[in-house]
C-alpha cells in the first residue's frame, strides 16, 4: 500500500458496499472465530478478507471505539454497519456479532443453573475460574505497562487511586468515576506529558 | 414490593455501561458490589463461575452480564441485562460516530481519552484483585491464575488453551 493511497482516510471511492446479509455474516464469523480475543480476527475479516476498511481506517476506528464506552468490538460493528447502511446496517452488524454468542451464553447459563453444583463440574469450574482470573490479571498488567515504561507519573497515580478506591476501599464505582475521571482528564488537558 | 432484583440491577448495568470504557472488565467491581456484597443475589463462587464462563465462551465479553441476568430471572432477565449493557452504548456510538471526524484531533478529546484510560486501568486492576480473590481458594488455583496470566502476557499460544487445561485439571479433581 502506498502512502498516497492511505492518505485518503475517509472512504475508498472504489470500495464496494456490502449488502446487509454480508454485514451479518461478516460479523457473525468474527464473533465465532473470536475465542479469547476478538480484535485480531476482526482486523483479519474487515481489512484482509472483506476489504471493508483499509488498514488505516481500522486503526482509526479502533481508536474511536476505545474512546467510547462499551466493548470495542460491539462499537466497531455499530460503526462499520452504520457507515454502509445507516441504522439498519448498525442493527444488522450488531445482530450478527452478538446473536449466536448470546444463544451460546444462554445455553451455558442454563447448564450452569442445572448442573453447577455437580461435583465434577464444580471442579472444572473452579479450574476455569482460576484461569479466567489470570486473564484479567494479564489484562491489567498489559494496560498498565505502557504507563510505567513511559514514566507517566500522574497517570500512574490516577490509576493507583482508582485501584485503591474501588479494589481496596470498595467504594461505589460511580463516585470514584465522578471524582477521579474529570480530575484525570483536566490534568491531561493542562499537562499533556 | 417484592420485585425481582433484576430490575434495579438492569438499571445499574445501564448506568455502568456508560463508564465501561473498553468493555466489561472495568465495571466488574461494581457488578460484584451490587450482586454479591449489597443484595446477596449471587454468592462469591457463583460470581466467579459466571465470570469464568463469560470469558471462556465466544463473543464480546460484555455478555457476562447476560449470564447474571439469566441466573437472576431466566430468559427475560438475560434479555434485560443484555439490553442494559448494549443499548445505551451502541446508541452513543451510533450518534457520536457521525461527528467524530470533527473532533478527532481536538486537544480536549485526546485529553479525555488519556484521562479515562488511567482511571480505567485502576478499575481493571481492581477487577483482577476481586476475581482472583473469589476464584483462588487454594494454592493450586492461585498457581493456575499466575500461570494463565503469564501465558496471556508472554506466551505465544492462544490463552484459551490455558482455560481448557485449567478446566481439565479441575475436572480431574486437582483444584
Amino acid at each position: 500500500m502506498s502512502d498516497s493511497a492511505s492518505d485518503s482516510a475517509v472512504l475508498n471511492p472504489e470500495q464496494k458496499v456490502p449488502a446487509l446479509s454480508e454485514l451479518f455474516t461478516g460479523f457473525l464469523a468474527i464473533s465465532l472465530s473470536g475465542f479469547g480475543g476478538v480484535l485480531p480476527w476482526a482486523r483479519r475479516m474487515l481489512v484482509e478478507r472483506r476489504g471493508w476498511l483499509s488498514e488505516r481506517e481500522f486503526a482509526e476506528t479502533l481508536a474511536f471505539c476505545q474512546f467510547l464506552p462499551g466493548a470495542n468490538i460491539v462499537n466497531m460493528a455499530i460503526i462499520v454497519g452504520s457507515r454502509f447502511h445507516g441504522a439498519a446496517g448498525a442493527l444488522t452488524a450488531f445482530a450478527g456479532l452478538v446473536g449466536v454468542p448470546l444463544l451460546i451464553m444462554l445455553a451455558c447459563g442454563a447448564l450452569y443453573l442445572h448442573f453447577g453444583e455437580f461435583e465434577m463440574l464444580r471442579g472444572a469450574l473452579a479450574g476455569l475460574a482460576a484461569a479466567a482470573a489470570g486473564l484479567i490479571v494479564a489484562m491489567a498488567i498489559k494496560m498498565a505497562l505502557p504507563l510505567v515504561q513511559e514514566r507517566r507519573v500522574s497517570a500512574i497515580l490516577f490509576a493507583l487511586a482508582a485501584f485503591a478506591a474501588v479494589g481496596l476501599l470498595r467504594l461505589p464505582l460511580y463516585w470514584v468515576v465522578l471524582v477521579l475521571a474529570p480530575l484525570s482528564m483536566v490534568w491531561c488537558y493542562w499537562r499533556p506529558r | 414490593m417484592n420485585e425481582n432484583p433484576i430490575f434495579s440491577l438492569a438499571l445499574h448495568i445501564a448506568l455502568l455501561s456508560l463508564v465501561a470504557v473498553g468493555g466489561v472488565a472495568s465495571i466488574v467491581p461494581e457488578l460484584h458490589r451490587q450482586t454479591v456484597e449489597l443484595s446477596g443475589v449471587l454468592t462469591e463462587q457463583q460470581f466467579a463461575d459466571l465470570f469464568a464462563i463469560g470469558q471462556a465462551a465466544p463473543g464480546p465479553n460484555v455478555l457476562f452480564v447476560t449470564l447474571i441476568g439469566w441466573q437472576l430471572a431466566g430468559f427475560p432477565g438475560a434479555a434485560l441485562a443484555t439490553a442494559a449493557i448494549t443499548v445505551p452504548t451502541c446508541t452513543i456510538t451510533y450518534f457520536v460516530s457521525r461527528v467524530w471526524e470533527r473532533f478527532k484531533y481536538a486537544r480536549w478529546r485526546i485529553a479525555m481519552q488519556k484521562g479515562a484510560v488511567s482511571v480505567t486501568i485502576g478499575f481493571v486492576a481492581a477487577s483482577a484483585l476481586l476475581i482472583a480473590r473469589a476464584a483462588d481458594q487454594n494454592l493450586t488455583a492461585f498457581g493456575i491464575t499466575a500461570a494463565t496470566a503469564a501465558i496471556a502476557l508472554w506466551g505465544r499460544m492462544n490463552p484459551l488453551w490455558a482455560l481448557a487445561a485449567a478446566a481439565g485439571l479441575g475436572l480431574a479433581g486437582a483444584v
